[in-house]
């Protein structure tokens, strides 16, 4: 495994995207970051800006017209970049299945590296989560 | 022999390779306090130097329509400054009897370089939340540039020189300025403009995070973005050790192992009041830094000058 990669592993850096979610799921990934559950333990810092990003966790069901943005982004994105889809619907759409403006889940969009299920999933699902990523990435 | 030595000099002990790893220390400090502040554990201590490896290692991006050289160069820019401050900052405190007439000047001048490269790069990346980053840093300088070399005026009036290295030797032989109330005044107005200066939390509204994102950043991905962090981090070691250097002294190295220890303690004080302000205070306004610089803290600095002049 080379530098880069473990370098990454040990800094991500979490952009936050909501592609047309209850917004539920935003709350809990802000719950996920305030210092009872200090991801800054793991490097983890939330950025402002898409160049700055290293992990994309992206909530929602990817309405129309947010579909294209997504794509937008995760191109504006430096590369290595890794995403992560959060909340069922997220995943498979959960309750916007069907739905006549979300004709797809985020994976049909970008790849997605992590899936992390629950509506909402609980900070601890999310830091289990990534911490799952982080270990993916590093070939455990 | 004396081309390498100088080289030496900025590559390697007071320059480039030393000034990074104690201002990555020093960043690990900040993150650290600012997490025990909080209440929760904090980054490790290599967590820093991650940062920058993993920036490394990302892709660079130059956005379409921006200036491409001035965009890549303007960080390297910064850099370079910050290296050449801390090499003469260093030869100073090692050897007080080397320095040159009016380094006080030109290290005044150079530590205003860094924040000039963030401007010019926000320009360069033709974004316009970085503009709105870069015009805020124009403001700012002009804001806190003026009390700040009110105050470096006290020290040269105390000592009646504006050589650094007089200016410590006085301090050995007199005592230190900060000891005195115009030093205790001007002390207190530089730490404020210090903090303006390191784009620290109350004064870091041209980056301003949750309000446009970064700012001056905003279009940095990769290594010029490594470079600026490194930056940021040196002039975090650089600025106070100054304010040390003209205020309090300095670190004594001739004296043995106690006045070492003393010297990286004054440091390491200053460094967690500045980090304490970064954490107790919200960010203002760019209308109500100017207004707080222009006001009260170049009157304070006046009446600071007003007191050396007369001695107290
Ligand atoms: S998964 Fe549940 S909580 Fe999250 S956005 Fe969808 S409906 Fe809301």
């Amino acid at each position: 495994m080379n530098l880069k990669l473990k370098a990454l592993t040990k800094s991500p850096w979490v952009f936050h995207i909501c592609t047309g979610s209850c917004n539920n799921c935003d709350i809990e990934i802000l719950d996920a970051l305030t210092p009872r559950f200090d991801i800054e333990r793991f490097g983890m810092v939330k950025v402002g800006s898409i160049r700055h990003a290293d992990v994309l966790l992206v909530t929602g069901a990817v309405s129309r017209k947010a579909g294209p943005r997504l794509k937008r982004l995760y191109e504006q994105a430096p590369k290595p970049c890794f995403v992560v889809a959060i909340g069922s619907c997220a995943l498979g759409q959960g309750i916007f299945k069907g739905s006549y403006n979300m004709p797809e889940p985020v994976d049909k969009y970008i790849p997605v590296d992590a899936y992390i299920p629950g509506c909402p999933p609980k900070p601890e699902a999310m830091i289990a989560g990534l911490v799952k990523l982080i270990e993916k990435l590093r070939g455990k | 022999m004396e081309l390498l030595k100088s080289i030496g000099y900025f590559v390697i002990f007071p320059g480039f390779l030393f000034t990074a790893a104690v201002g990555l220390l020093a960043s690990w400090i900040d993150r650290k306090v600012t997490a025990r502040v909080h209440w929760r554990k904090g980054p490790p201590i290599l967590q820093p130097l991650y940062d920058i490896v993993k920036l490394m290692g990302k892709e660079t991006i130059v956005p379409q329509g921006s200036s491409r050289l001035t965009f890549l160069l303007s960080p390297l820019f910064g850099l370079s400054a910050t290296i050449i401050v801390s090499t003469l900052l260093w030869r100073t405190i090692i050897s007080p009897s080397t320095t040159f007439l009016g380094d006080l000047i030109v290290v005044l001048y150079l530590l205003t370089i860094p924040s000039l490269a963030v401007i010019m790069g926000g320009f360069a990346s033709r974004n316009p939340l970085a503009s709105l980053g870069a015009s805020r840093e124009m403001k700012l300088i002009l804001a806190y540039e003026l009390p700040f070399i009110l105050v470096a005026l006290i020290p040269v009036i105390k000592a009646g020189t504006i050589r650094m290295g007089e200016i410590l030797s006085y301090q050995l032989n007199h005592g230190i300025v900060i000891g005195s109330l115009s030093g205790i005044i001007g002390f207190l107005v530089a730490i404020l403009c210090m903090q303006a200066k390191l784009a620290l939390v109350p004064f870091d509204m041209a980056e301003a995070e949750t309000e446009i994102m970064g700012g001056t950043y905003i279009e940095y991905s990769g290594a010029p973005l490594a470079i600026y962090k490194l930056t940021r981090a040196m002039m975090l070691f650089v600025v106070p050790m100054f304010l040390i250097c003209i205020y309090c002294g300095g670190i004594d190295f001739a004296h043995g192992w106690l006045h070492i220890l003393l010297g990286v303690l004054k440091y390491v004080g200053l460094l967690v009041v500045i980090i304490l302000i970064r954490n107790t205070a919200p960010r203002v306004r760019i209308d109500q830094a100017m207004k707080f610089f222009w006001g009260p803290m170049t009157g304070l600095a006046v009446l600071g000058i007003v007191l050396a002049l007369l001695g107290i």
